[in-house]
């Protein structure tokens, strides 16, 4: 069937809604992206569906992510007339049980994650609260009283976990492609780019260009355009846009089919990074329905709109996230940066009018259409709107993916939604902006996390990637780990970013194998100037900034390499020894039962012995300690 | 020749020549992919996902192909990480190393494969049976430390378990 129209769709919807909200049976939805998969999601899907005779009406169907990763595999439970349930850590043993804890009514405390007060996305509030008769069960926290999901607030992640991926159906009940058709038919581009432009969405890549503005640029622009969605994700501990292409692709679709409207162009391109096979697939499955339904190709939906989308995967080049780059790699070509005399959106992908915008900022643009410019604009702060998307991870309790309004304290993130530093460890720093970004100490914890507020303390907000690090994290080593990742990314180009990182990169692996020297510290800082000054590109001019970072805050530690010869948070190898606590070693052999170069001796409830000759340094008894009694010196 | 060239020189030497199909390989440049140049990048991929790796001969026949320099080709095989110029092992282990599993000892997992097997980054064992490549962010960064073998995920490794789980891989 080929929508020709708003009522169309909303007979689609009407039909979906019902039975997304309503099931005639039991439906358990298992969430299955990557993340998901990976702690074994799979597993139980397979499980249940082979072991779940279909006589008995009970469906088994996937979605994609909540968002807490922590508590993977997660799986929801519905059934008519009853609450809506999440069960957590969900693995192949526990799925069966599971089914027949919710059958049976028993909702077992230890195994549930929470209840549902309200399944609607926001943008479905001309529709009844599908719970609103529903006796919900008794000592059974609802999601949004959850410490991790108090303070979210859900526009780009609105569909994840809530629909199934791959059904186009599902996600036109949540009012999927409503506010195309209503851009379609009852705007003109300029009002659509107009409604951008006032909801002061800025790009979500890292950047942070207001999108009207491009948009707007682009359109001005003769030739045939092209829209383009990054979905080339590569700053390390980012997933935003992979957990939105695997949970919910129509709402990237339909927000790139906006921008064609409002630019005016018929082709359009996804750049998708080729460690995320799970996000082609579900594009590519998406593609196609919206094909079948005449959401894409030629005449969409009886208009003489035409708009076709076509996938490319990337091949491992972070340096590719760059917008000249990406379009260059899009040609079939190394994808090497380009200066910006002339912007992509004059003359970017084939010389050609060029909008980039990546997943977050796209999939955002249906509910700006759908709800108006001022409800957006009206959450965040002067010059950020909306809200982000974070992935919350490293030495955190809580690692999942938060979407919270633009603003929210760093404090509020990691320590209210992110429960803090797990294992009673101090908090240190955390880094946002990936490899162009910095580390915030814990000074800044009150600092409102927008584009500018991050700007101000020398980080960047950069596709969201907050990565928590605890007293045992060295900062020279996080700076110098940078530093390794983006010598091995330079495109090569040109000489500041080439020679400069590989320059800088050799001063801190001294320092971190104790052959610092005095000076150093103004060299690196030397240097970082010269590098940000000089590069040709975005990845060169942010590549000093962890290193010029973490002298900023942690200048003592940097000193405690150079001068005491010492790595105090035990991470630099050469630089520390363990030593065994005689006070606090109560003698539980754990220790020496885990070392596996034997170099821990000792008796049941006599004070162990560490022999230095054979100790290799690899931290496992130190993690394993339940007493603290190995120390670093 | 510096020493680590002359390695390089004599492993490449030693790659057994393979039968290439170029009836398969001009399906998937005309059918999947159009004889398109743009999509050099996926019909590398296409062709590594077949033999493993790119041997030099397709390299060539895609030049006439395509109609693009060889010298393009070869800076395109080049320049991304994903392709392999030299037969990889039975087996792939990706080590993430992105900055979550980083802070959570990835590196110590690292450290300990290639102990455990004697290997570098981008090497292969003797017997073929493993590559070893790191990896920047699978985006699975509540795992961490992760690694991944060919399509398996192993996730929360401590440096100790390193040995058992790379056991069942043949």
């Amino acid at each position: 069937m080929k929508i020709q129209s708003v009522k169309d769709l909303e007979q689609i919807r009407q039909d979906y809604s019902q039975r997304l909200y309503y099931p005639e049976a039991v439906k358990v939805n298992i969430g299955m992206a990557s993340c998901g998969i990976a702690a074994g999601a799979k597993a139980s899907f397979d499980r249940a569906i082979q072991d779940i005779p279909g006589g008995n009406g009970i469906s088994i169907s996937q979605t994609g992510c909540l968002g807490f990763c922590e508590e993977e595999p997660l799986v929801e439970i519905l059934g008519p007339g009853k609450p809506r349930v999440i069960y957590k850590n969900i693995t192949e043993d526990k799925i069966l049980e599971t089914i027949q804890d919710y059958n049976e009514g028993n909702f077992n405390k230890k195994w549930i994650l929470g209840q549902m007060r309200d399944p609607r996305s926001f943008l479905e509030d001309d529709i009844e609260n599908p719970l609103a008769n529903v006796t919900p069960i008794e000592g059974i926290p609802f999601l949004e009283e959850i410490p991790f999901y108090q303070k979210q607030v859900k526009i780009a992640l609105r569909n994840c976990g809530y629909i199934d991926p791959d059904s186009i159906e599902e996600y036109i009940a949540k009012d999927g492609y409503l506010g195309f058709l209503r851009a379609l038919n009852e705007m003109m581009p300029k009002e659509i780019i107009q409604q951008i432009k006032a909801s002061g969405l800025r790009g979500r890549g890292g950047g942070g260009f207001p999108a009207g503005i491009k948009w707007e640029t682009c359109a001005r622009h003769n030739g045939d355009r092209y829209i383009i969605c990054n979905a080339d994700e590569g700053d390390p501990g980012a997933y935003m846009d992979r957990s939105i292409l695997e949970g919910d692709p129509h709402s990237v679709l339909e927000g790139m089919l906006i921008a064609a409207l409002g630019i005016g162009s018929n082709q359009g391109f996804i750049y998708v990074r080729n460690e995320y096979p799970l996000a082609v697939k579900r594009l590519v499955s998406a593609i196609k329905a919206a094909v079948k339904y005449g959401l894409l190709g030629d005449n969409i939906a009886g208009s003489d709109f035409n708009f076709n989308i076509k996938i490319s995967t990337g091949a491992g080049a972070f340096v590719c996230g760059e917008s000249t780059a990406l379009m260059a790699s899009l040609e079939g070509q190394v994808g090497r940066p380009r200066a910006k005399y002339v912007h992509t959106v004059e003359k970017g992908f084939r010389q050609n009018p060029s909008n980039l915008n990546n997943v977050e900022t796209y999939a955002n643009v249906p509910a700006i259409l759908l709800k108006g410019a001022d409800n957006f604009a009206k959450m965040g702060t002067t010059h950020s709107k909306g809200t982000k998307v974070f992935s919350l991870v490293g030495k955190i309790k809580n690692t999942g993916l938060v979407e919270v309004p633009m603003g929210i304290s760093l404090k509020d993130i990691v320590f209210d939604i992110g429960g803090g530093v797990p294992r009673k460890k101090k908090f240190k720093a955390v880094q946002t902006g990936g490899p162009s970004g910095g580390c915030i100490p814990e000074q800044f914890l009150n600092l409102g996390v927008d584009f500018d507020e991050l700007t101000k303390v020398g980080s960047i907000m950069g596709s969201g990637g907050m990565i928590v690090m605890d007293q045992d994290t060295c900062m020279v080593d996080i700076a110098r780990y940078f530093l390794d990742f983006l010598k091995e990314e330079s495109c090569g180009q040109c000489n500041p970013c080439r020679e400069g990182i590989t320059a800088m990169l050799d001063i801190l692996t001294d320092i971190c194998t104790g052959n610092g020297k005095e000076g150093d510290i103004e060299l690196l800082e030397e240097l970082g100037m010269m590098i940000q000054k000089f590069s040709l590109c975005g990845l060169g001019t942010s590549a000093p900034n962890p290193v010029l970072t973490t002298i900023l805050y942690f200048r003592d530690e940097y000193e405690a390499h150079i001068k005491d010869k010492k790595c105090p948070s035990g991470v630099c190898k050469p630089l520390f020894h363990y030593e065994i606590d005689e006070e606090a070693c109560n003698g539980c052999t754990l220790c020496a039962k885990r070392c596996p170069e034997e170099a821990i001796t000792g008796e049941k409830k006599k004070l162990h012995h560490l022999d230095l000759e054979k100790c290799i340094k690899c931290g496992i008894c130190y993690d394993a300690c339940k007493f603290d009694a190995i120390l670093i010196q | 020749m510096s020493q680590a060239a002359q390695i390089k020189s004599v492993q490449f030497e030693s790659v057994p020549s393979i039968e290439i199909d170029y009836m398969e390989l001009d399906n998937i440049i005309a059918n999947e992919f159009n004889n398109d140049k743009e999509n050099l990048i996926m019909i590398l991929q296409a062709i590594q996902r077949r033999y493993n790796f790119l041997p030099r001969p397709t390299l060539a026949y895609l030049s006439t192909k395509l109609d693009v320099p060889y010298s393009q080709i070869y800076g395109v095989a080049t320049f991304y990480s994903t392709f392999s110029l030299e037969p990889r092992g039975r087996n792939i282990i990706s080590i993430c190393l992105g900055t979550a599993c980083h802070v959570r000892g990835g590196e110590r997992v690292r450290e300990r494969i290639e102990g455990a097997l004697n290997l570098c980054d981008g090497e292969t064992t003797e017997d073929q049976r493993f590559t070893l490549e790191t990896v920047r962010c699978i985006g699975c960064c509540s795992l961490g430390p992760v690694i991944k073998i060919n399509e398996d995920m192993h996730g929360h490794i401590s440096s100790d378990q390193v040995e058992k789980i790379l056991d069942p891989y043949e």
